[in-house]
């Protein structure tokens, strides 16, 4: 590698977003639901308690009560729905309806 | 004198991927390769004293911390997705041993593959819908009216109006919300919605209505975001984010084979 490709411009290059930059939350949206999850003969993985979730929302609840009204949390969202015609066809069930409570 | 465990970032194709030098992994430690065959898996070693079971618990409830170690991992993902297909792992995933990752791919070769082979050549678009409470609820019709009224009088009746198309203004929303969904996953390969977020933690209190993840094929990027761009406006505010790694398109849960023989 050259001095000057410093690993910003190839970031830039690719068009990616330098990751000091991602939002948080963008982040953890995809780190914590995303991924490839193993259980099984591993040390510890989130999967098997779940506890980021756990704690994140202990500790967001604690600074502070949600509005009641706000749509905070939604339903069970559905899974991943691969477009019809592509050879993995449908990898998770359809969607459902998706109306939040006002 | 600590136990170290090995922290797993992600699995790539292709042999021959060398570790990020200057991306230094979770803990500040040095990223490592463990191959098997095609596959690569990017670790690093943590003390299990601070990453054991017990420590974490305390950990995870650190806002912080979190934060840090999300953007550890996201690092050393970014790193390595930019040069073969990736499949990322779950933030906090520790084996016992090299050697254990190594069985891991042993094992789960076809997994892997599936999995790599249904993201390769595809990028992942993230787009946020949010829909503004106050300008969304006011509303549109019989402002003329209020220069007649008393301004208390105006001032309860349009509370009132503003209360009733409040609910309205949401299922207007969460339905325009539904057709950009659909729009974005007619030019994506797989799309997937997840949770709004919460507003503490984006620090935003308009009405998020779509939390959406969108596979796309690198070669469709242009038309991707030049289709969320034709569905700005419109009374709401839309977001794009990325290219990501294809977290939100690899999320399988792999048991051991031993698990599933026993049972």
């Amino acid at each position: 590698m050259s001095p000057d490709r410093t690993r910003g411009t190839e970031l830039a290059a690719q068009g990616r977003i330098p990751p000091e930059r991602v939002a948080l939350v963008d982040l953890l949206d995809r780190l914590l639901a995303g991924g490839v999850v193993v259980t099984g003969d591993l040390v510890l993985s989130i999967a098997d308690i779940d506890l980021v979730r756990i704690s994140l929302r202990a500790l967001i609840t604690s600074v502070e009560a949600p509005d009641a009204r706000r749509p905070v949390r939604g339903p069970d969202l559905p899974e991943t729905v691969w477009a019809a015609g592509t050879s993995e066809a449908v990898w998770a069930p359809a969607p459902r309806d998706h109306g939040y409570p006002p | 004198m600590a136990e170290v465990g090995t922290y797993l970032y992600a699995i790539t194709l292709g042999a021959g991927g060398a570790p990020p030098a200057d991306v230094p992994g979770v803990a500040g430690a040095p990223v490592r390769t463990v191959t098997h065959d095609d596959l690569v898996a990017y670790v690093s070693p943590v003390p299990l004293d601070r990453f054991g079971e017990e420590p974490l618990r305390r950990s995870l409830e650190d806002l912080d911390w979190v934060g840090e170690t999300a953007r550890a991992h996201h690092r050393v993902v970014e790193a390595v997705a930019g040069r073969a297909p990736t499949a990322p792992v779950r933030l906090v995933t520790i084996y016992s041993s090299e050697d254990q990752v190594r069985d891991l791919l042993h094992r789960r070769r076809d997994d892997f593959a599936a999995v790599l082979a249904r993201v390769a050549g595809r990028r992942e678009w993230g787009v946020k819908v949010y829909a503004n409470p106050v300008t969304a609820g006011s509303p549109a019709e019989g402002e003329g009216l209020a220069e007649a009224e008393k301004p208390g009088t105006a001032y309860l009746r349009r509370r009132r109006e503003s209360l009733r198309s409040r609910d309205e203004a949401w299922r207007a929303a969460a339905a325009h919300a539904e057709r950009v969904h659909a729009e974005l996953a007619a030019v994506a390969v797989a799309s997937r919605r997840h949770r709004p977020q919460d507003p503490q933690l984006s620090g935003r209190d308009d009405w998020m209505v779509l939390n959406g993840a969108y596979l796309v094929e690198e070669e469709r990027g242009e038309e991707f975001t030049a289709a969320v761009d034709a569905l700005r406006g419109q009374g709401v505010e839309v977001e794009l984010t990325g290219p990501w790694a294809p977290y939100s398109f690899t999320a399988m849960d792999l048991g051991t084979a031993d698990e599933e023989d026993a049972r």
